[in-house]
């Protein structure tokens, strides 16, 4: 009983949502349509407890003295400031209107921080690809020709130093780097298509641990 | 020497591509920027739709890719507010939410629009693929009200949209796979157009759609969004990084050359 509710759950609404991609008019339109909302609801649900649990590990983290506790300790600090201007921004002037203090907060030290942690990418690429691009063997060659043409044909330089850099670009994108992507692509859709029959036909059953 | 080469120091590296990428930038030097087919499919797509058509902007990246994609959108909602369209804003990534809200303030001042009426931003909700299937039935099963908890029918311009079928154009803007997910259920089961701009690092995995038929344009990275600001004619952030960019590129290929040189002239000994 324990293992046939969730699953016989799962079965139906796996089966009605596939059932409404070919059938989108009423009952099963509906049915989908109801379901899905539940599930919006559930994702809301989740995230509320990702909430709590982040706060939870890192406030025992630091009750405990653990080793790192000192980024937990401005994580907390972090997650209450954010709380809080939120709220106050959110009942004085309205959720996200400009000029509030969230928004402040939000533009000026949010959005740099996290742009400036995906900005350190640019140095990390650089040694990485002064490192790691050595034309050892042929595979390693040919990606490093690709990838180098690939580089100066997507800047405007590129077509300032030999004007056909920006079209040998877009062939190695639309030919060679397509080829493999759309194999990549078929492969992840036929995976994710077994899969999810798997789940919903109940043969799959790791989600219930 | 040749050793040398082959093992300069990382903080080198750093200190010279900090100083490619900072200089250009404070100059303000603008390279000619040449508009790749895929931006001008996207362009075009925006451009043939009627005046009054509904174009529904999808943001889902965070600050982290704001670098590349806010200009975009910034260029984007220029060119659509030109052509009076009307725009719908959501995100599916609740941290770019700000981002939209505040692209589209600015734009909409610019060009003198009025909220309700010219555009809406409805917010966002949680449920990616749900909200994507849903908005094809309905848009108030998922929106019922806009960001602010305004009532979607008492705003004059979404009192006409219920679905895809009245939505001319979908501009998903993306740092992660929801254009895939708006690909499979918006572009596949309900035929909505659609045109994609992602990071850098995203765009290749959408160039099979592009050929395939199944997105109308693609805009990649901020090559993509100095491309757009040279078609709307407003230069923005993506033109002016665009210099910075080139010459971080050039910078790149020489250290790679140097590597190999310093590789092959070792292993020759």
């Amino acid at each position: 009983m324990k293992r046939a509710v969730p699953l016989t759950i799962t079965f139906i609404t796996g089966f009605l949502i596939i059932i409404g991609f070919f059938i989108p008019h009423d009952p099963i339109g509906g049915l989908q349509s109801t379901f899905l909302q539940w599930y919006a609801i559930i994702v809301g649900f989740t995230m509320v407890l990702g909430l709590m649990t982040l706060a939870k590990v890192h406030t025992r983290k630091i009750l405990r003295r653990e080793a790192g506790f000192g980024y937990s300790t401005v994580l907390i600090g972090a997650m209450i400031t954010t709380l809080s201007v939120g709220f106050y921004s959110g009942v004085k002037y309205g959720i996200f209107e400009t000029g509030t203090p969230f928004m402040w907060y939000y533009n000026n030290i949010f959005v740099p921080l996290s742009a400036t942690m995906f900005s350190l990418l640019a140095f990390f690429i650089t040694s990485a690809a002064y490192r790691a691009f050595r034309a050892r063997n042929i595979d390693a060659a040919l990606l490093l020709i690709a990838g180098a043409l690939v580089m100066i044909g997507r800047v405007p330089v590129g077509d300032i130093i030999w004007s056909k850099f920006p079209d040998v670009a877009e062939w190695i994108m639309n030919i060679p780097q397509m080829a493999a992507k759309r194999g990549i692509l078929i492969g992840i859709a036929l995976g994710m298509i077994a899969t999810s029959l798997r789940i919903i036909l109940g043969i799959e059953r790791t989600y219930l641990r | 020497m040749f050793k040398k080469l082959a093992t300069i120091d990382r903080r080198y590296i750093y200190v010279i591509i900090a100083i490619c990428i900072i200089i250009p930038l404070l100059t303000k030097i603008v390279l000619e920027i040449k508009v790749s087919p895929p931006v001008q499919s996207a362009y075009d797509s925006m451009e043939k739709l009627p005046t009054s058509s509904s174009v529904l902007f999808s943001i889902d990246y965070e600050p982290s890719a704001e670098p590349e994609l806010q200009p975009m959108l910034l260029a984007i909602l220029r060119h659509a507010f030109k052509k009076d369209l009307k725009v719908i804003v959501m995100c599916h990534w609740p941290l770019g939410f700000p981002l939209g809200q505040s692209a589209l303030v600015q734009v909409a001042k610019e060009y003198n629009k009025e909220y309700g009426k010219d555009y809406v931003n409805i917010g966002y909700r949680p449920g990616t693929e749900a909200i994507m299937i849903g908005i094809g039935r309905e848009i108030r099963d998922f929106f019922a009200s806009d960001y602010a908890g305004v009532l979607l029918d008492s705003l004059p311009m979404m009192r006409a949209i219920h679905n895809y079928r009245d939505i001319g154009l979908l501009i998903g803007l993306e740092a992660g796979a929801t254009g895939d997910f708006w690909v499979r259920l918006a572009g596949a089961q309900f035929g909505q157009k659609i045109v994609l701009g992602g990071t850098a690092v995203t765009t290749p995995d959408w160039y099979p759609y592009l050929q395939a038929g199944q997105i109308d344009g693609l805009i990649g990275g901020l090559k993509g969004a100095a491309e757009y600001e040279k078609l709307v004619e407003s230069s923005g952030r993506g033109i002016v990084g665009m210099t910075a960019q080139s010459v971080a590129h050039i910078a790149i290929i020489v250290f790679i050359l140097l590597g190999n040189i310093g590789y092959f002239a070792i292993r020759r000994k």
